[in-house]
């Protein structure tokens, strides 16, 4: 067991390395000079330029070797330090990361653990009603085909646009400052509501296709039909396939988990909600290459602690692996 | 009688139409009675196997009546059946390396599955323990979870859950096949210790491959197609098979002493007939060696000897010749 993990962690490690100097690299050697763009914006008069460039430089540290630069990096990144942004400038790129987080995890959070319960519960149930099934199957199946994108436009459309249900883009109205008061959350409710449900919806659907499917499949499998052999009560197979069906569930709750830190993109896109994925957009449209930089380290290290914790939670829950893994398998 | 089988009939429904797996199927196991069932892949061996105790769709009940101890079965009864399950009549089936639920260890199955009985598996420990150690599995299985346990010992396993109830008849579906020649002799004499025991009192051996019921077995149904051809004493359908399938079957079997470049394995030329629409008559007439046409009506089984029943004009015309 220690030796698994040992070398898990020793792979997710050499991978975070890789993943830190590959993103170093880019906005160094790629073509379009962020400082340059950076000083063409914020300078009117042609005299203020050479001194704005050098500042910037040195602000940016351009001004030594490349390998110092490389080993700075690190030392910065060690304390937490992503740099600065330039669209938001001077704002530190981890404040702006920090600020958005809580907009991501809290649409993303609810909306995947929510529709896998769900989902899960009620494929279950379709799994053994004939007549649930044969509706909610092709309702389910048109609800994953249908591509996020137009759900979300027709959902915002009908719900925010036609009839003026909810508000149609941002986390909170414009005319209000964030506080604890209870107009603040209302309102923050009301906007959280349709991003939410989008995400909801489409996922539910999913899980749920994906739970019938595997229970029957496990129904069908020939420890069910051999515990039938055996005059076992139809309760007793139905609890063991529903858990062995759970288990692949598991390991795609944990990969979406481990997602969530990129944030919803389309969904923040379409209805301008703040959070990472918004604020990718936004970098991408100011050039703000080290806001990019700072967003992507933040996911690959956000998706590798999650992978290490599906690792972790799946030797927990499957004695296959568990075993698999002490090479106590015969 | 331990069970009564009388004119089975038990279809598939495909989208083909349906497949007569078992066509008018008719034999008996007497108590303390080892009975081996043989016949070529696809002869209706395990759907028979099957129907006595777990009979669902694509499976249909034609026909027939099966009874245990002189007791009818509801075997279309799934419900109704289960009853009889486990303690009537118990199966070790063809698939028994697969037959455990991967994620519960052995000893938390066994005593879920009592304990939806309402039996104590504390009670039931000794006996199980017991029961482990004749099939030579240490009782620490019972704490192990069946990936744990290689192919041979996951099918001892469940022929102990299959009859840790003392079931009536024990119905064996190909539980030799996949083992190696020395397992296999060890299964076959574990199976003849149970019924030596009394665990089960009868036994239904299932198998394409007739040398291992020399060993075991007291009486023999040789099926094809569906049907059954040649039934008797083991001595009897070994030694002087009447039935020329069962004298095909019989003789191209491997033979102690005989050297195989000398001689090869003859087999049976061609293959069994499909099941769907099967040939008139006598369905072993394509490939008969004796056939003409008389055999183009149902030969009826006719007892010809002391528990020797055989469904062939051929044996019937000889055996009119010889009164
Ligand atoms: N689920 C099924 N659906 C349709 N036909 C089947 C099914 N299972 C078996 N059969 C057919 O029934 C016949 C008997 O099969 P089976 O009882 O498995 O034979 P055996 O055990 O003697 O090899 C074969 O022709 C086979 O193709
Ligand atoms: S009845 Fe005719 S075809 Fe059938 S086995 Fe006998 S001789 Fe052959
Ligand atoms: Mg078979």
């Amino acid at each position: 067991m220690r030796r698994y993990f040992g070398r898990k962690l020793s792979i997710y490690g050499l991978t975070f390395f890789v993943a830190v100097t590959v993103n170093w690299m880019i906005p160094r050697f790629m073509p379009g000079d962020p400082i340059e763009s950076m000083v063409a914006r914020l300078t009117m008069r042609p005299e203020t330029v050479e001194p704005m460039r050098e500042y910037f430089e040195r602000f940016f540290g351009y001004d030594v070797p490349l390998w110092k630069q490389y080993l700075n990096f690190w030392g910065a990144l060690l304390q937490g330090d992503l740099g600065t942004s330039v669209w938001l400038f001077p704002r530190p790129v981890t404040s702006v990361i920090m600020g958005s987080l809580p907009y991501t995890l809290g649409l993303l959070l609810p909306a995947i653990l929510l529709s896998w319960w769900a989902g899960n519960k009620f494929g279950a149930i379709a799994a053994r009603n004939r007549w649930l099934d044969n509706t909610f199957l092709p309702v389910g199946y048109l609800l994953t085909a249908t591509p996020y994108m137009w759900l979300a436009l027709v959902l915002a459309f009908l719900l925010a646009w036609q009839f003026d249900l909810f508000p149609l883009a941002g986390a909170y109205s414009v005319t209000l400052r964030p506080n604890w008061s209870w107009t603040f959350v209302w309102d923050l409710l009301r906007h959280w509501f349709l991003p939410f449900a989008t995400l909801f919806i489409v996922a539910f659907g999913g899980w749920a296709i994906g739970m019938r499917n595997m229970i029957i499949y496990e129904l069908e499998a020939d420890y069910s039909r051999y515990l039938e052999s055996l005059g076992a009560p139809r309760r007793l197979i139905r609890r063991y396939s529903f858990r062995n069906a759970l288990l692949p569930q598991i390991t795609g709750l944990a990969l979406q988990l481990g997602a969530v830190v990129a944030g919803a993109l389309v969904t923040e896109i379409v209805f301008s909600y703040p959070g990472l994925g918004w604020v990718t957009l936004k970098a991408v449209e100011n050039l703000d290459f080290y806001l990019l930089q700072g967003v992507f380290l933040f996911i690959v290290a956000g998706v590798l602690v999650a992978n290490f914790l599906i690792d972790v939670v799946y030797v927990l829950v499957d004695p296959r692996t568990r075993l698999g893994m002490q090479g106590r398998a015969a | 009688m331990s069970l009564r089988v009388e004119d089975l009939r038990v279809y598939y429904q495909t989208l083909e139409g349906e497949v007569k797996a078992l066509d008018g199927v008719s034999f008996a196991i007497a108590d303390g009675e080892i009975m081996g069932l043989a016949g070529e892949s696809g002869c209706g061996k395990s759907t028979l196997a099957q129907s006595i105790v777990r009979l669902v769709p694509p499976m249909k009940l034609v026909g027939g009546v099966v009874e245990l101890d002189g007791e009818k079965l509801p075997i279309d009864d799934f419900e109704a059946m289960n009853r009889h399950r486990m303690v009537g009549v118990s199966i070790v089936p063809q698939y028994a390396m697969s037959a455990l639920n991967p994620t519960r260890k052995i000893g938390k199955l066994i005593k879920e599955l009592l304990g939806a009985r309402g039996i104590s598996y504390r009670a039931k420990l000794p006996e199980l323990e017991n029961r482990l150690q004749l099939v030579g599995l240490p009782r620490e299985v019972l704490d192990m979870y069946p990936i744990e346990l290689s192919g041979g010992m996951k099918q001892r396993v469940v022929m102990v859950i299959s009859t840790l109830l003392d079931p009536s008849l024990l119905i064996a579906d190909e539980i030799t096949s996949a083992l190696d020649v020395s397992t296999q002799r060890a299964v076959a004499e574990m199976l003849v210790d149970f019924r030596d025991r009394e665990i089960v009192k009868s036994m239904m051996v299932v198998t394409h491959d007739v040398s291992i019921l020399y060993q075991i077995a007291d009486s023999i149904l040789i099926m094809y197609a569906g049907q059954p051809v040649e039934s008797g004493p083991a001595e009897v359908i070994t030694h002087a098979p009447r039935h020329p399938y069962t004298q095909l079957l019989v003789g191209s079997l491997p033979q102690v002493g005989v050297r195989y470049d000398e001689q090869p394995l003859s087999g049976i030329a061609g293959n069994p007939p499909g099941l769907i629409d099967p040939p008139s008559g006598c369905r072993f007439r394509p490939r008969c060696p004796f056939a003409s046409e008389r055999c183009e009506s149902r030969p009826p089984l006719v007892e010809i000897g002391d528990g020797h029943s055989v469904a062939c004009w051929k044996v019937m015309e000889e055996e009119d010749a010889r009164v």
